[in-house]
């Protein structure tokens, strides 16, 4: 396959600030995207780029990756422990394994259970929230949990100091926004009115079951009552008197998680194709990111098609091919039919012209970008899925050429 | 001859985020509409997608004719609640809902099944009306959430009596149920791609229907299939084509830009031969009809890309 251009027609290579710079200088490189655009796999090529030409120790957490990634990294169903991408891999693929890289699986359940018995007044306390039935329903759900567990996870490992380098693969969401709020709205939802005025009810005078409606909240239950009926709603004021007991060390938790996304040792990188969709989503987020005041530090365009193979010279070659293909393949046949080699150069030329409108489709994409980070990194599509460390090497010689 | 989707009255569809869900969904409404069927199409997830694939303005709860037999509405789970009960129990909502939906609102986010339940019951309250002849649709096509969230949507009518043991709310959901399980009138159809993550989710998303759904599977649709280019043989004459002499010769005979033509062609090649790959293991491990839909050098996603979509599947269906 020879498709593959050189890295030295990479564009923009050599010249003020790369990916490789942000690398080399940031602590946590968040990647976020849209569903499809292959963040995971930019991720971990990313952490292989720099554990392999940067060097240090290295860390990738995942959220949900495809089956033959997690196999290439060795983190096949580990749940939340970090390991060691064995320096094998890096040799087998070509690459100097000058650094150390981790991969770790986000476990969402075990995340959760974990901040319950750290932020938990006692153990009985603990033990009633994750025997709630509930608890599961809640933490699979409730103000984009999975966003919040990511984050806190992440401020959790930086904590440690164990790595030079963290780099993120953000879960996959309805609104790829999510998890920059999620800090702040656990917070909100813990501190939040509407928490005490629902709990309130049954907190008062300390009898279970007894409920006091203030004016204010009787219409609520009044249709409540009649939707859920009296007994869920009491099940669900229990358990929140409960989780309730966590709320102090869960707002400062969650603020820390802010700061953390905030501070300048954190740059994000946005991920999407070049397809109107994911891009319009892509841009949107860089937008949201600016405006939020957080360091949007590269734009990475991935499974674009190799642009330098459908400039002019090319196109005049298809559609002289498709036009004259019996004439040409009267002069090129060698031994085969030239009415078969006609045929085939047509269907050549026309797969050429049919790549080349895409091709066209993503130039005028990439011309219209309206919000361009200082780093715009191309990764032209591959013939292959990235399925081993050598997929993941291929892919990192774009992110940082050589 | 393709399944009978379009003899149903509900077509809910999923699959992964960014395998073209909103597409394969705006495609079946025009397949419907063109052969009469006036069809409602319902966007859960409310993210506007779907109306930009009839290059509509924005749309809301209230469903709006966006071309001849083409109505959408974008699904939003207080004006669903506001409607029932203004609909079943009387209340009377004037105007938003306020404070009030801001703690129906948290209730719900706790409560297993609340929300999920105000989604897919207004949309078995339109197939209902549609069948009963109070609504205007033939067909009501459901944009749905992707293959995570849809098995919790589809399932809320059957698991919401398991937790809400008295509320009224139980007794409004026996008919949702039985609705959703008539082959007649629904069915679940997923939409994949010819890559892994795809296909795998597709593989998954069946196994769980069947096992923890009571809702009947219509059609695996696979969007953006690259085409076959050469048979056999002809593939003999594009690799003799692709290297000495015969390259030398066609650089010779039509200039260096030949080349590239071969390099582009031989990145099709690869790129086809990877996702048969995919294709095949959906083929051996999902035994339901499968809609292939090509993928297309389009210029933009609009109307003409939608069209050309319908014209794959109609095809497909053979209708």
């Amino acid at each position: 396959m020879n498709a593959t251009p050189l890295s030295a027609e990479v564009p923009g290579h050599g010249h003020g600030p790369s990916l490789e710079s942000l690398l080399a200088t940031k602590e946590i490189v968040v990647f976020c995207g849209s569903g499809g655009v292959g963040k995971t796999s930019m991720a971990a090529a990313a952490g292989l780029a720099a554990a392999s030409r940067i060097g240090g120790k290295v860390l990738v957490v995942t959220v949900d990756p495809a089956k033959r990634l997690a196999d290439a990294l060795g983190i096949e169903s580990i749940g939340n422990v970090e390991r060691q991408v064995p320096a094998e891999a890096f040799v087998r693929a070509g690459l100097e394994p000058r650094g150390e890289l981790y991969a770790a699986m986000l476990d969402t359940k075990q995340s959760w259970d974990a901040l319950v018995l750290r932020h938990a007044p006692d153990e009985q306390t603990a033990l009633r929230i994750l025997d709630n039935r509930l608890y599961e329903n809640l933490t699979a759900r409730f103000v984009q949990s999975h966003d919040y567990v990511a984050m806190e996870r992440l401020f959790e490992i930086h904590q440690t100091g164990t790595y030079d380098l963290i780099i993120v693969d953000t879960p996959p969401t309805r609104n790829a926004l999510d998890f920059l709020d999620a800090p702040k709205r656990m917070a909100e939802f813990f501190g939040g009115r509407l928490l005490r005025w629902l709990t309130a009810p049954y907190r008062v005078g300390g009898r279970r079951g007894a409920r006091i409606l203030t004016a204010a909240s009787r219409p609520f239950y009044q249709v409540a009552d009649r939707l859920l009926g009296s007994q869920f709603l009491q099940d669900i004021a229990e358990f929140f008197l409960n989780f309730q007991s966590m709320y102090d060390g869960f707002v400062a938790r969650s603020r820390s998680v802010e700061e953390l996304l905030h501070d300048k040792r954190t740059t994000f990188a946005v991920v999407t194709t070049l397809e109107d969709a994911p891009l319009r989503e892509g841009e949107r987020f860089c937008d949201e990111l600016t405006k939020r005041n957080f360091h949007l530090g590269a734009l990475i365009l991935n499974k674009t098609l190799p642009t330098e193979l459908f400039g002019p010279a090319g196109a005049r070659a298809a559609t002289q091919m498709r036009h004259e293909s019996v004439a040409i393949a009267t002069d090129v046949h060698d031994g085969f039919e030239s009415e078969s080699v006609a045929r085939v150069l047509v269907t050549i030329g026309m797969s050429f012209e049919n790549f080349a409108v895409v091709a066209r489709r993503e130039a005028e994409l990439r011309n219209e970008l309206t919000h361009r980070p200082d780093v715009v990194v191309d990764v032209p599509t591959f013939a292959g899925e990235i399925s081993d460390v050598s997929g993941l090497a291929r892919i990192a010689r774009y992110l940082m050429p050589s | 001859m393709g399944p009978d989707l379009l003899g149903r009255r509900l077509l809910v569809v999923t699959g992964k985020g960014g395998v073209g869900k909103s597409t394969i969904a705006a495609a079946l409404a025009l397949v419907a509409a063109t052969r009469g069927r006036r069809v409602l199409v319902v966007d859960v997830d409310a993210k506007g997608t779907i109306a930009d694939r009839f290059e509509a303005a924005a749309i809301g709860f209230k469903p709006r004719e966006v071309m001849p037999g083409i109505s959408l509405m974008a699904m939003d789970t207080e004006a669903s609640l506001a409607e029932y009960m203004r609909l079943n129990l009387r209340v009377p909502i004037i105007g938003r809902l306020g404070p009030l939906a801001r703690a129906l609102d948290f209730v719900a986010t706790a409560a297993p099944g609340v929300r999920e339940i105000l989604t897919i019951g207004k949309v078995c309250w339109e197939v209902r009306e549609s069948i009963e002849g109070r609504a205007d649709w033939d067909l009501v096509i459901v944009d749905a959430a992707s293959t995570g969230h849809v098995i919790a949507q589809l399932g809320a009518a059957d698991a919401i009596g398991e937790l809400v043991a008295v509320g009224p709310v139980r007794g409004q959901t026996a008919w949702m149920s039985e609705l959703l399980a008539d082959p007649a009138i629904t069915a679940l159809n997923v939409v994949t791609t010819p890559e892994e993550m795809p296909v795998a989710e597709t593989i998954d998303l069946v196994r769980r229907a069947r096992t923890e759904l009571n809702v009947p599977l219509g059609a695996v649709i696979v969007n953006r299939v690259l085409p076959e280019l050469f048979t056999r043989d002809d593939e003999q004459i594009f690799e003799a084509l692709s290297n000495a002499p015969m390259l030398d010769q066609l650089v010779t005979r039509v200039g260096p830009g030949a080349t590239t033509v071969m390099d582009a062609a031989r990145l099709a090649v690869a790129m086809r031969r990877s996702r048969v790959e995919h294709l095949n293991r959906l083929r051996a491990e999902v035994d339901l009809p499968t809609l292939f839909v090509p993928y297309l050098f389009a210029r933009s996603q609009g109307r003409r890309e939608t069209a050309m979509v319908a014209d794959a599947l109609a095809a497909e269906l053979g209708v």
